[in-house]
């Protein structure tokens, strides 16, 4: 399985033909055993890595910590979930350290997420803070590198 | 105005160039060319090994060594040994480390070779030998192994290229450029064939690391076979450390302590920086020989299997990082299949003659690259043997 996972964290378009001749076993088994990892919640989702700087220049990605005052009934969960259901929140994670819910929203120019930050989030009772940190550059996103620095510098040929 | 042509060696001067060079060229003035031609790990060398590297260096440890290597790191080597292949090699005259496995075969066959002797090169294979041999005043004598055996050397065919001349075998495995590994059965055959007699063998065990399925056994670990073999190993393929330029030549001490002369004048010691860092790999990156080696094999299964469907035969290689598909089916020769194809569809790979006459017909795909890489390359090649069908190759 773990084999399996590190082939689609890195590629998940890769077929079953493909994955079975790599992992040295029938069809059948890798779909069943994708089956079985999907059944199971450890894969629950595909998606495309889009580089958003390329599809739109213009948008922007920003990183926003909250501080937030756990409710008395469900903790955190009420909030962050309340957070995650904006549509253009990428990302909602409960964090340790300085800050308690780390939150990762694209737009499509700087004052649609000032104004996203100041009505949706910072309204929020129970926040009591927010930090935004906008993106500047990719380097590796999802275990794939994005940087196109990173060439092979190997030569083309070589016995 | 000087004659360099009277100035230089005539022996230098007549030396054949690497055959790769001209398609290299070819393959260097196009733009955008996806390459699965080279003969070195994609993978960088572990964090941990390049640390000790920097803390080596800050800490100023930058002189000379021993002649023969550090000797923290010669004794790591012999453990190795020991615990790879079975063999021991006592550090203290046994061992050398050398620039890269290259600079062991250079010395090896240079401590062995006198002129008119002939050494036994099996082929397909790197392509350092025979010009080193003749360098030496040697024949090189090749022995041509076949698709049909899995490229492996059978005892028959040593046996009718021996005669009262033959001084080394030279025995490449696992072997670059086909991939093949020679089992204990056929190590034995060959044991059998050289016990009684005065040929030694350079058996050419860089690639020992990348074996696909059971465990590489080294000829010298077989009986009577440790006295008349010179192993030649190193860091490039197992730690991804080609740049280091660091090797390691073991043999008994009779051997060693003639070609260590060699070293000493030709080399004094090996890079400092690499030795340290070496050590590193040798007592803490067991664990990322067998991650790369598990990425390398998922790549193998799906080239040769892409490669089949194709419909260019690749039998499945069991060692090293390279496949090598077989392209008498299109009818060209293998630099014509190689030149078109990097010309229409910009895909470098090695034409097998390169490696030895007997590779004609083949080609060396190497799988150091991502499996994505591999599968666009793939994907070229597929198109261009379509297009080859129907005589529309641009």
């Amino acid at each position: 399985m773990e084999k399996l996972l590190k082939l689609l964290r890195n590629n998940a378009r890769l077929t079953n033909a493909e994955l079975a001749v790599m992992l040295d076993k029938s069809e059948a088994q890798i779909a069943a055993d994708i089956e079985k990892l999907e059944k199971d919640g450890v894969i629950t989702g595909y998606t495309a890595i889009i580089d958003e700087t390329v599809y739109d220049p213009a948008s922007i990605t920003a990183m926003i910590e909250l501080k937030v005052t756990p409710q008395s009934q469900s903790g955190y969960d009420d909030i962050a979930r309340s957070i995650a259901s904006y549509e253009q929140v990428d990302s909602v994670r409960l964090m340790s350290g300085a800050y308690d819910i780390l939150v990762s929203v694209t737009g499509s120019n700087i004052r649609e997420i000032s104004r996203f930050v100041a009505e949706n989030l910072a309204a929020i009772d129970a926040v009591q803070s927010t930090t935004t940190h906008f993106l500047l550059r990719s380097y590796k996103v999802n275990g794939i590198v994005t940087d196109p620095e990173d060439t092979d510098e190997r030569g083309l040929i070589f016995p | 105005m000087i004659d360099y042509k009277k100035a230089l060696s005539p022996t230098i001067c007549n030396m054949k160039p690497s055959g790769i060079r001209k398609f290299f060229d070819i393959a260097q003035q196009l733009e955008g060319v996806i390459s699965l031609g080279v003969g070195e790990p994609d993978f960088k060398t572990p964090w941990i090994v390049r640390q000790e590297a920097i803390k080596v260096l800050e800490k100023g440890r930058t002189s000379y060594t021993a002649n023969a290597g550090l000797a923290d790191l010669r004794q790591e080597i012999s453990a190795y040994f020991k615990r790879r292949i079975g063999v021991e090699y006592d550090p203290k005259d046994e061992i050398i480390v050398t620039v890269g496995g290259s600079e062991g075969i250079d010395l090896c066959l240079r401590s062995v070779i006198s002129a008119g002797d002939e050494v036994l090169i099996v082929e397909p294979s790197f392509v350092c030998y025979s010009p080193i041999v003749s360098l030496c005043g040697g024949v090189p004598v090749p022995i041509e192994t076949k698709a049909e055996d899995e490229f492996r050397l059978t005892a028959q065919e040593l046996r009718e290229k021996i005669t009262d001349k033959t001084k080394l075998l030279v025995l490449p495995y696992p072997n670059n450029p086909t991939g093949a590994v020679m089992r204990r059965e056929d190590l034995e055959a060959i044991a059998e064939v050289l016990k009684d007699t005065n040929i030694l063998v350079l058996s050419d065990e860089i690639y020992s690391e990348l074996t696909y399925s059971g465990k590489h056994v080294s000829i010298a670990s077989l009986d009577d076979m440790r006295e008349r073999t010179i192993v030649i190993n190193g860091f490039s393929k197992a730690y991804a450390m080609t740049g280091w330029r660091l090797g390691i030549a073991a043999a008994p001490r009779e051997i060693i302590s003639q070609m260590l002369k060699l070293h000493q004048y030709a080399i004094m010691s090996s890079p400092t920086v690499s030795q340290f860092a070496a050590i590193t790999a040798l007592r803490e990156c067991d664990d990322d020989i067998v991650k790369m080696r598990d990425e390398y094999d998922m790549r193998r299964r799906y080239l040769v299997d892409a490669f089949n469907k194709l419909g260019l035969d690749c039998f499945t290689p069991q060692g090293a990082f390279y496949v090598f598909p077989c392209i008498r089916s299109t009818g060209l020769s293998s630099t014509d299949f190689c030149e078109k194809l990097v010309y229409s569809k910009k895909v470098a790979v090695v034409p097998g003659n390169a490696f030895g006459e007997c590779g004609e017909g083949f080609i060396r795909v190497s799988y150091a690259y991502s499996l994505n890489h591999l599968r666009e390359a793939i994907k070229r090649i597929g198109e261009f043997l379509e297009e080859l069908k129907n005589g529309t190759v641009q």
